[in-house]
């Protein structure tokens, strides 16, 4: 009983320390519209199948290139297919892609950079040198590599993007370690003969976790940034499917005469990907953390 | 001091040698060779033998690797197989190309985000930082390949005073390159400025929270001396860093970049090298970019150890 009453009091002050941060973070205005943006795209990508107007893949030959009117609010594209429906449908893909993949990228980062940071040494200097050649690989040239070899499905481009961005997040959460490892804590979990896991997932991961998940905010919306160039250099999803990276890239021939086409998917993922950043950077205020001195690595 | 620079220059090696490495198993492991790869549903018979002869498949992978390293030391990456010619011949006038679009960029580039970072810093929270980080935030979030569609529709043909797209041949001379390449430019320099400005921001804020600037500023220092003397050498320092790994990280950008402007660059050739599968380039790519990446950084490396005396009796620990 008492025990259960500990629990549930620990469970309410997580909530409430997660309603605090969100407040903070919406108290200044870039994090308000950065939240609102977020929220709106994730609503908008939930519910959209249920909203659209028209059939996504409905090709009509006597629909071609129309410009914006009340049937079709946003126009039409080269094979007649509804502007309005496939920018509102784009997000959906993009952000499941992006989102797992970041959540892999923050589980094996953030573990092989804390384990890194703890036991530091041959194994340290080992990971951190492959680390290296793995950063100074352009992400665009490796994914492309992978993207022609493997398919361009999405289970090829999740663990994919995942792994590619999660190297990064090596770096911040063996920093981060370092930074922890020194105190007096870990050495007095040391002395009382705790294994290096029970010190992994007791001391140090309540520690470094804001500044991975800080870490892991940013990784979304550059990784939102090269799925969609990927989709845009058609190395990405495969049509029909609407992706707004992929609808930019076949609306751009056009865009003399047809701007809409390339302009609805252009506001679609601008706002998304500004959203992100700027809840990300609210995030990262709120905990405390200062990243403008980083550079995007 | 020298010695701090060498281990710099091994540890660049060391990282250039795993990164071959890693091209090279990458492209053993994954499914199909270079030649089943590159000749798809024709790899049978005697077109499959050649090109196996041609590239020296039929040797073991080990062997193939030393072969291919040395080559690669001596300045040689092999032979294309989409353009039927050594690749130093397709990679030539590609780099020149792009190093004309990068140095064009990081001339304009960091002069203006220098200047960008110092007027937001001093100017904090008035209205020219306001204006000028809402700016900032902008261009470097939104992709290239969307900052680079739009310069083309509102510059190009909404406008019309610019070309859209660059028409030339990939030996273009300097005079032709330059002509063209002013969207291009600043497709690039807008992103790679906004990411520097923000850097050299915090930075100057940073170092104008110190204390010997308030000890000049209670010494009675004029303001602009206290700037430029006490506060820009030592906000700038640290930017380097971080402005090497930014403009390395750019590298992918550029990549988009120029796919949008048909700029025939080393980009454009990842773009073509990949949709004609053709991995004997995408090798040597993935080590020539590799190099830039690996060069930049050293060179920020060593500038910082030049210009920061504390460092030189310092070792430094990463």
């Amino acid at each position: 009983m008492e025990s259960n009453l500990i629990t549930e009091d620990k469970q309410k002050n997580k909530l409430e320390k997660a309603f605090e941060i969100l407040k903070t973070m919406a108290s200044k205005p870039s994090g308000l519209i950065g939240l609102t943006i977020v929220l709106f795209h994730v609503v908008l990508a939930l519910i959209s199948p249920y909203i659209v107007p028209y059939d996504y893949k409905a090709i009509s030959p006597n629909t071609m290139l129309l410009a914006p009117s009340a049937e079709h609010w946003f126009g039409t594209d080269s094979l007649g297919r509804d502007v309005f429906t496939r920018t509102i449908l784009g997000g959906r893909t993009a952000l499941t892609v992006t989102f797992f993949g970041s959540l892999i990228a923050l589980l094996w980062g953030g573990l092989l950079g804390i384990f890194c940071g703890l036991v530091g040494g041959k194994i340290d200097d080992v990971v951190m040198r492959v680390v290296d050649a793995f950063l100074s690989i352009p992400w665009i040239l490796a994914m492309l590599l992978i993207v022609s070899l493997l398919g361009t499905s999405t289970e090829v481009l999740i663990p994919a993007l995942g792994f590619f961005y999660g190297k990064g997040i090596v770096r911040v959460a063996r920093a981060a370690t370092h930074d922890v490892i020194a105190k007096d804590f870990i050495v007095s979990a040391r002395a009382r003969g705790h294994s290096n896991m029970s010190i992994i997932w007791n001391e140090i991961i309540p520690n470094v976790r804001d500044a991975i998940l800080v870490e892991g905010a940013m990784r979304w919306s550059w990784m939102l940034l090269g799925f969609s160039s990927l989709s845009f250099l058609g190395f990405g999803v495969s049509p029909p499917t609407p992706d707004w990276g992929l609808m930019i890239s076949n609306a751009r021939g056009l865009m003399s005469f047809a701007y809409w086409s390339v302009i609805a998917p252009i506001v679609g993922l601008s706002s998304l990907i500004i959203g992100i950043n700027l809840t990300a950077d609210a995030f990262a205020k709120a905990l405390g953390i200062d990243r403008s001195t980083k550079a995007p690595v | 001091m020298l010695l701090l620079i060498l281990k710099r220059i091994g540890l660049g090696l060391i990282t250039l040698f795993i990164v071959s490495l890693i091209t090279f198993v990458g492209v053993e492991v994954l499914p199909g060779d270079a030649c089943t790869t590159y000749l798809e549903r024709e790899a049978y018979g005697a077109a499959l033998d050649a090109c196996i002869k041609r590239l020296g498949l039929d040797v073991p992978a080990y062997e193939r690797y030393l072969d291919w390293a040395s080559n690669v030391v001596r300045g040689d990456f092999g032979y294309s197989l989409s353009g039927e010619m050594p690749i130093n011949e397709v990679l030539g006038p590609r780099v020149k190309n792009s190093l004309v679009l990068a140095s064009v960029s990081i001339l304009i580039g960091i002069p203006l985000a220098i200047v960008l970072g110092i007027i937001t810093a001093l100017w904090r929270d008035k209205l020219p930082d306001i204006m000028i980080s809402t700016i900032t935030i902008f261009s470097m979030t939104i992709p290239e390949f969307i900052s680079a569609t739009l310069l083309i529709l509102i510059v190009a043909i909404w406008l019309g005073w610019l070309p859209g797209i660059v028409i030339i041949p990939s030996d273009a001379t300097f005079y032709e390159l330059l002509s063209n390449i002013i969207l291009p430019v600043v497709a690039i320099s807008m992103i790679m400025t906004a990411h520097m400005a923000r850097m050299v921001r915090s930075s100057v804020i940073q170092v104008m929270a110190s204390d010997y600037v308030q000890m000049a500023i209670l010494k009675g220092v004029p303001y602009w001396k206290m700037v430029f003397r006490h506060v820009l050498p030592n906000a700038l320092l640290p930017a380097i860093n971080v402005v090497a790994l930014t403009i390395a990280w750019l590298l992918g950008g550029v990549v988009v970049t120029e796919v949008v402007f048909n700029y025939p660059g080393l980009g454009r050739l990842v773009i073509e090298s990949i949709s004609n599968r053709d991995l004997p380039v995408v090798q040597a790519l993935a080590i020539i970019l590799a190099s830039i990446y690996v060069g930049i950084n050293l060179i920020a490396d060593l500038m910082t150890l030049m210009l920061n005396p504390r460092l030189k009796s310092l070792q430094i620990r990463k």
